[in-house]
């Protein structure tokens, strides 16, 4: 794999640009290392508001780093070191006077595993609403619910509420996780592949959701499916071995790759 | 591993059984002879202690034997033994009238024996100086009165009803079986019984009034007669006081090392450090305590605070706070264990889906880690309490009394007086077996404590295990 990426000699990717109006998150010369270890090289693109961008790449690339870079996961490893800028909306998350739970609160997280708390779904949804203020019980009823519609999960849920959200299907798992997300309005969210432990069906309901929820939030994807990207997508950025190959609107990424490397990955032609 | 099927508990992933016949030979069977083993094992225990424990309550029939020598002996027959040299065998009898002959039990050859009956007019009186008389009752006195037969009985039986301090003044004149006469005050009798004239049924609710006398008095004649009741409550007290001194100490340990600590070569020799401390003798524990806890820091209490009772010690001798702490010492690191294997295996998208909803360190530990790390909680507490109840060598070391004069909890201010000696029921089995004055006497009760122990200690862990139970079933978690 290396030999056939030395030999191909070209120029690195242009830097995709967005209007101060359309960008929502900016990443510049970001370096991020396990301990000691460079994880993303030089990363710098924007993503544009209300637009489904796609990060793809083979395993180990740094895709789910960089997702996780986002909304400052890794502090919670010491050994992750970084340099570069991420900005939200022109504020940079890495700012001595950024809140870290207020920016998480604003970048919410999809995981490859459901994850629901051991708790109803009810509370599910409620976890993050309760962490932040009090709220009417009325007031955080409405919330839930819509949460629930927003993530198409209420009909399937509104009579059993306060069953254990460990009874669901792990597809109604994955929408109960994103409502949760929902339910304290992120202005971002980020889906670290949110389908790959999913059957098909639950797959195309994932999906059909993320296309819905562009007019509320911007959306980032991490996924190893071609045609989820293909499909799902407005943006898509290739990245191989913690380095951005290839970053544009999907189709010309699919359709027309500018670089051999992309196009080879695209097509399975990659050893 | 409940996370991994936390979607799917609905499908049951069934365990690829070895088939006991088939080609994997004698293996199985070995294995399945050693849990039959242990099996069998364990419930010999329990019909020993129960049949040998329980049976000594059951109110057994009273012999009236008539030597070849002329003599005669009343007396309850306990069991038989082979004379050496094919000499016939010989029957032991509990005779009772400590004070009149000396002893409580004779031997007697059963080819001495001329004549043998149940009269039924034998009676068993349990007093609280000298134990138990065994003979016939001749009359009651009562001021005046001089009661016989039908009304004396009746007297005695409405008498025992009440409290010591209202019964009416009596004397029992009561015969013994060589025809010497007593004169036993009725303020002193505490149990009055015909055996041989009862039915099944009386006898089987004389049964259950002795096994509850037994539960809910206090002992006497130095621990070889009477109940158990300041022990039960001593050794429930202790545990619960250890309980609640160990588990947020082990708790807050186990997540420190498990949630806190940088994982490097040092939390790993402390993690190491703990678990060995387990294997610690438990008298190790006792001198320690007695070191740091009676001496060290109680003298300190005693010279800053009770200086004035000095030098009688209130802290600085063995009481139930110092008992309490050295076990809870003990049975820490079965906390700590239990606790960070909960603890570990929480996966970390659990921890992670809260952190990313913007839920601080302290949230994602009080509002995800813990709910979900209970159980394993839980399950250290009740190793901890089933390794505690039945710990008698470091309490001797720190505070367990033969006998205390008073209960550890009374309606004086402060109600719980943590200072003082407490009996316990592990102490109390070694002190009725070894140091009283009627071994013979002991042996029947030191099978009844055991067997209080026993269940005592599973009544606690039962409770632990339903409460861990409903705390699952309310997450919905089954496995």
């Amino acid at each position: 794999m290396l030999a056939s990426l030395s030999s191909e000699n070209v120029a690195p990717a242009p830097v995709m640009r967005f209007s101060a109006e359309q960008c929502c998150l900016s990443i510049a010369q970001f370096y991020l290392a396990y301990a000691g270890k460079t994880a993303l090289h030089d990363l710098t693109l924007d993503l544009p508001r209300h637009h489904v961008t796609a990060f793809i790449g083979p395993s180990g690339c740094g895709k789910s780093t960089l997702l996780r870079a986002i909304n400052r996961l890794h502090d919670l490893n010491e050994s992750v070191t970084h340099s570069g800028h991420i900005q939200l909306e022109g504020q940079d998350i890495h700012a001595p006077d950024m809140n870290v739970t207020e920016l998480r609160r604003r970048v919410g997280m999809v995981f490859q595993t459901p994850n629901p708390f051991p708790m109803s779904i009810y509370e599910n949804v409620a976890f993050g609403l309760r962490l932040q203020q009090r709220l009417p019980k009325r007031k955080r009823d409405d919330i839930i619910e819509w949460a629930l519609t927003s993530a198409a999960l209420w009909d399937e849920v509104k009579d059993q509420l306060h069953r254990s959200a460990w009874q669901l299907s792990g597809g109604q798992q994955q929408r109960l996780v994103i409502a949760r997300t929902l339910a304290i309005k992120p202005d971002v969210l980020l889906l670290d592949e949110p389908a790959s432990a999913l059957d098909p069906i639950s797959t195309l309901k994932i999906e059909e959701l993320i296309r819905n929820l562009k007019s509320q939030l911007t959306l980032v994807l991490v996924t190893h499916n071609m045609q989820q990207a293909a499909r799902v997508s407005d943006y898509t950025a290739f990245l191989q071995q913690g380095e951005l190959v290839e970053y544009g609107p999907t189709d010309q990424v699919f359709t027309n790759p500018r670089l051999q490397r992309t196009e080879n990955y695209i097509t399975g032609r990659i050893t | 591993m409940h996370w991994q099927r936390a979607g799917f508990s609905n499908v049951g992933f069934s365990k690829i059984r070895l088939s006991k016949t088939g080609s994997s030979g004698l293996w199985p069977w070995l294995c399945a002879a050693c849990v039959a083993l242990s099996l069998l094992m364990l419930v010999s225990l329990l019909t020993l202690l129960a049949i040998r424990g329980l049976g000594h309550f059951w109110p057994a029939s009273l012999e009236e034997v008539t030597l070849n020598s002329g003599d005669i002996v009343i007396g309850q027959p306990v069991r038989e033994t082979a004379l050496p040299n094919g000499a016939g065998t010989e029957r032991l009898y509990f005779t009772g009238n400590q004070e009149v002959t000396g002893n409580n039990w004779q031997w007697i050859a059963i080819d001495e024996i001329s004549q043998q009956s149940e009269p039924a007019d034998l009676i068993r009186v349990a007093r609280t100086p000298w134990g138990d008389f065994i003979g016939r009752l001749v009359a009651v006195e009562s001021g005046e009165l001089r009661l016989t037969q039908h009304a004396a009985w009746a007297f005695i039986h409405e008498a025992l009803t009440l409290p010591v301090s209202q019964r009416p003044p009596g004397i029992l004149l009561l015969a013994t079986a060589d025809g010497r006469t007593l004169r036993q005050p009725l303020a002193s009798v505490t149990h009055f019984q015909s055996p041989n004239a009862m039915s099944w049924g009386q006898k089987t609710i004389a049964w259950g009034q002795r096994i509850w006398q037994f539960l809910s008095e206090g002992p006497r004649a130095a621990n070889t007669g009477g109940g158990v009741w300041p022990a039960i409550f001593g050794t429930v007290l202790m545990v619960i006081l250890m309980s609640v001194i160990v588990t947020p100490f082990g708790v807050l340990a186990a997540i420190y090392l498990n949630e806190i600590a940088h994982q490097n070569r040092l939390t790993r020799l402390v993690r190491i450090s703990v678990r060995n401390l387990a294997g610690v003798p438990s008298i190790v524990y006792g001198v320690f305590g007695l070191g740091v806890f009676v001496y060290g820091i109680g003298g300190s209490i005693d010279s800053w605070f009770f200086s004035d009772k000095l030098p009688s010690p209130t802290f600085g001798t063995g009481g139930l706070l110092w008992a309490s702490l050295t076990l809870a010492l003990l049975t820490l690191p079965v906390v700590i264990v239990a606790t960070e294997e909960g603890l570990a295996r929480i996966p970390d998208a659990q921890r992670e889906g809260a952190v990313a909803l913007g839920a601080t360190r302290l949230e994602m530990l009080t509002r995800v880690v813990l709910p979900m790390a209970t159980p394993a909680m839980l399950t250290g507490v009740i190793l901890a309490v089933a390794r505690a109840a039945g710990e008698v060598a470091p309490l001797m070391l720190v505070g367990v009394a033969k006998l205390a004069p008073q209960m550890p909890v009374d309606g004086e201010f402060p109600y719980l007086h943590l200072e003082r000696k407490f009996m316990h029921l592990g102490y109390h089995l070694f002190d009725t077996a070894f140091h009283g004055e009627d071994v013979q006497a002991a042996i029947p009760l030191v099978f009844a404590t055991a067997l209080l122990l026993v269940l005592i200690v599973l009544l606690l862990n039962l409770t632990a295990i339903f409460l861990r139970h409903y705390l699952r079933r309310q997450r919905g978690n089954e496995c």
